[in-house]
């Protein structure tokens, strides 16, 4: 009995999704880009900044998608990639003066080289171990960028706050309608690219390894290689991510990246579906809406609320978001042909 | 009916006459968004949830001395209507909250939002939106800051001045002594570190033998206690939190340490503190403070105490009399509705500012005797006198004047 029988007889840690499922119908997506471009027009600049946070969660839940639902890696420290993005942004702006719109490819080349550096001791670990070398990774990023030898740049625990930016060539649309429509493009660019990925060969060699890395290795996928290449291309989608919200709250501190903000993220992926990009927009609005809704039911029993709803999620839908839209396509089938 | 309905249109034009003449008499009544003839809207934040949540009681103590307030008629006959929102002591929910408070729930202004991160969040937005941000509730040392964000106020002394009050007590009462400083790492414990360096000025460098730092994470200090009694000090700045404050006056006594022994304000209460230590081994600790100490025996009879025990009775009675929050909810309450009655009629959040920024020798139940509620157009530090005080028997005794912060700068 050999170690490689093991883990070769072990089952595979997320359950296999067929490439095809992993993505949204072209009707649907259609829809759903319309409500997106045309629901903000009509809403106060308050809801228009949830709908913009809503967007820049659902990126980093993307993110997070594709390294779990693609790869098959667990990751807890999403949040430090996310910080790390923010704080690239902010310090760019504010004591660089750079545009804020090319601080976000400079968030997201930094933390894709973080990401990737990251993943090259993570190759030795895998499943709930993997899952525990990140999470250490968030607990340790609020106090390194508390230290002193990086305060001047990070503003220590005061942090940093950012300026926001106004519309460009005098349009005249608010400064949050600006944002959210900036972003969302940039999120659509992403989303379009993310599908693209995983429908090419490394999107291929990424799933070989999530249902069995011995067999991917048999067949020529360099393991090594696409394991790391999966946690940079996570890191560095959400270190863009981290950048936007950097924009959008106009302000980073060490406080609102802890370890509460990467297992949001988590939660948000499992309520979403695993591997199920569309399902990364479903999760963020759970992770933003629900404890608002929680706290709406009772302030003092906001967290056992929020508890309670989200028990309900795992019980009844255990697929999240994803075994709702199936189930809906399928009743619609029977509709259409009855 | 259709007589009716004659009777109707002559009565109505007769309201609406009405209505002309006397909207001259009443010219005064200016409102902005939040405020009507029956309701004022006050948004709050507070770290209900998360790492912070035990200063959340602050919250209900404020919401609970409004609803007494409204019980006795409201503020020139108005309602509070007080919102508060969790933020679980996280900036970017900070930001939610308050753009919600703000934008959706319009409220008329901000009131006491926990905690230094939270309030450097919305700091920026607030005042480019011209809402009042009015007695923040964080020690830190910038939000007297009228020229720079003057819809941003403080309410408490700051840390800063804390501990220069103390330097400035060594320099005249012991000026060789050697000082050794147990501080949290955190804002607050380098915050409380700087003031004593700047009270201290030039002799900082040559006073303070040893700086040791703690992480809130910690079981417990004993070690750093032993560290620093072995550095020969003889006066010991003890910069922490309640629990490692009882601690470090219990390591003291076991290892017979005797040093001159300087409290922070944050952990100068003797239910959490002096009597879980044990009072024979707190005698003679120096430390200052502002609020009255529930706990304090020499108040039982006082007038304030009794106000403050009746409304606990009556309309907060979960709440705990001993934890220090309670009491300063109570009094940030007042605080806020004696700045509402000053404002009248007038309730835009231009005269909210104006009249939080002409409060003048206020003195409110839960302070000390002596110490008064002061701001005016460049002074966004409502309260900035501290007495010192030293614990004699069971109870901490006051001594010297009143000591303003002014007086140290």
């Amino acid at each position: 009995m050999s170690a490689v029988d093991k883990v070769a007889s072990e089952a595979p840690p997320v359950e296999a999704v067929p490439k095809r499922s992993m993505t949204l119908g072209t009707g649907a997506s259609l829809l759903m880009l319309a409500l997106l471009i045309i629901g903000p027009m009509f809403v106060k600049n308050f809801i228009v900044f949830q709908l913009t946070m809503l967007l820049i969660y659902a990126l980093a839940v993307l993110a997070l998608n594709i390294l779990t639902g693609g790869s098959g890696q667990f990751s807890l420290g999403q949040s430090a990639f996310y910080a790390v993005g923010a704080y690239t942004s902010a310090i760019l702006m504010e004591h660089f003066g750079v545009n804020y719109a090319l601080t976000l490819p400079v968030a997201g080349l930094i933390c894709f080289g973080f990401g990737f550096l990251f993943g090259q001791p993570a190759l030795r670990l895998s499943g709930i171990y993997l899952a525990l070398a990140t999470f250490a990774l968030a607990v340790a990023m609020p106090q390194l960028l508390k230290l002193g030898v990086f305060e001047h740049w990070t503003g220590g625990v005061q942090g940093l706050v950012v300026t926001k930016p106004d519309a460009p060539f005098g349009l005249p649309i608010s400064q949050d309608r600006w944002l959210y429509y900036f972003t969302l493009t940039i999120a659509i660019g992403i989303y379009i690219a993310s599908v693209n990925l995983l429908k090419s060969r490394s999107g291929r060699a990424f799933m070989a390894i999530r249902d069995n890395e011995i067999a991917a290795s048999a067949m020529g996928v360099d393991v090594a290689l696409y394991k790391t290449l999966a946690f940079g291309v996570s890191a560095g989608i959400t270190g863009v991510a981290g950048g936007l919200g950097a924009i959008a709250v106009q302000f980073v501190a060490p406080d609102g990246y802890t370890i509460t903000l990467a297992i949001s993220l988590f939660l948000g992926m499992v309520v979403g579906g695993v591997g199920w990009l569309p399902g990364s927009i479903v999760g963020s609005a759970f992770i933003i809406f629900v404890p608002n809704i929680a706290e709406g039911i009772s302030k003092g029993l906001s967290g056992a609320v929020f508890g309670v709803l989200l028990f309900l999620v795992i019980f009844l839908v255990p697929h999240g978001a994803r075994q709702v839209a199936i189930v809906a396509q399928q009743m619609l089938g029977k509709l259409t042909k009855g | 009916m259709r007589f009716i309905q004659l009777r109707l249109g002559a009565f109505s034009a007769a309201v609406a006459m009405l209505a002309a003449t006397s909207s001259g008499a009443l010219a005064q009544k200016k409102y902005d968004t939040g405020a009507s003839d029956t309701e004022i809207k006050i948004g709050n934040i507070m770290p209900y949830s998360g790492p912070a949540s035990a200063y959340g009681v602050i919250g209900k103590t404020e919401e609970a001395y409004f609803k007494k307030i409204n019980a006795e008629g409201g503020i020139n006959g108005r309602k509070i209507n007080f919102i508060s929102y969790d933020d679980a002591y996280s900036p970017p929910k900070t930001v939610e909250q308050a753009r919600k408070l703000v934008e959706s729930d319009e409220v008329l202004f901000i009131f006491n939002p926990l905690g230094t991160p939270p309030n450097s969040a919305i700091q920026k937005y607030l005042n480019s939106k011209k809402v009042p941000q009015l007695f923040v509730a964080t020690g830190a040392t910038k939000w007297n800051d009228p020229k720079d964000f003057p819809w941003t106020m403080g309410w408490q002394p700051n840390y800063q001045s804390e501990t220069q009050i103390y330097a400035k007590y060594i320099l005249k009462e012991k000026p060789n002594a050697k000082i050794g400083v147990l501080y949290q790492n955190d804002d607050y414990g380098k915050d409380y570190l700087k003031g004593l360096k700047d009270g201290l000025g030039a002799k900082a460098a040559s006073m303070i033998v040893m700086e040791e730092s703690y992480e809130v994470s910690q079981p417990t200090i004993d070690s750093h206690i032993v560290k620093l009694k072995s550095s020969g000090a003889d006066v010991f700045m003890n910069i922490t939190t309640p629990k490692f404050a009882a601690q470090a006056i219990k390591k003291n006594m076991e290892i017979g340490w005797k040093p001159l022994h300087f409290l922070n304000n944050v952990s100068a209460s003797i239910g959490s503190v002096m009597k879980p230590a044990g009072f024979e081994n707190g005698q003679d600790i120096i430390s200052s403070a502002y609020l009255k100490d529930t706990s304090d025996p020499q108040w039982k009879n006082d007038a304030g105490m009794k106000a403050f025990d009746e409304f606990l009775t009556k309309y907060f009675p979960e709440g705990n009399r001993i934890d220090a929050s309670v009491m300063y909810g109570y009094t940030v309450a007042q605080g806020l509705v004696h700045v509402l009655k000053a404002c009248g009629d007038n309730l835009t959040r231009e005269n909210v500012m104006k009249q939080a920024a002409s409060i003048k020798d206020l003195e409110l139940g839960g302070l000390l005797p002596g110490i008064k509620v002061n701001t005016s157009a460049t002074d966004f530090a409502p309260i900035s006198q501290v007495q010192l005080i030293r614990f004699k028997g069971e109870t901490w005794e006051r001594f010297g004047e009143i000591l303003g912060a002014d007086a140290t700068n």
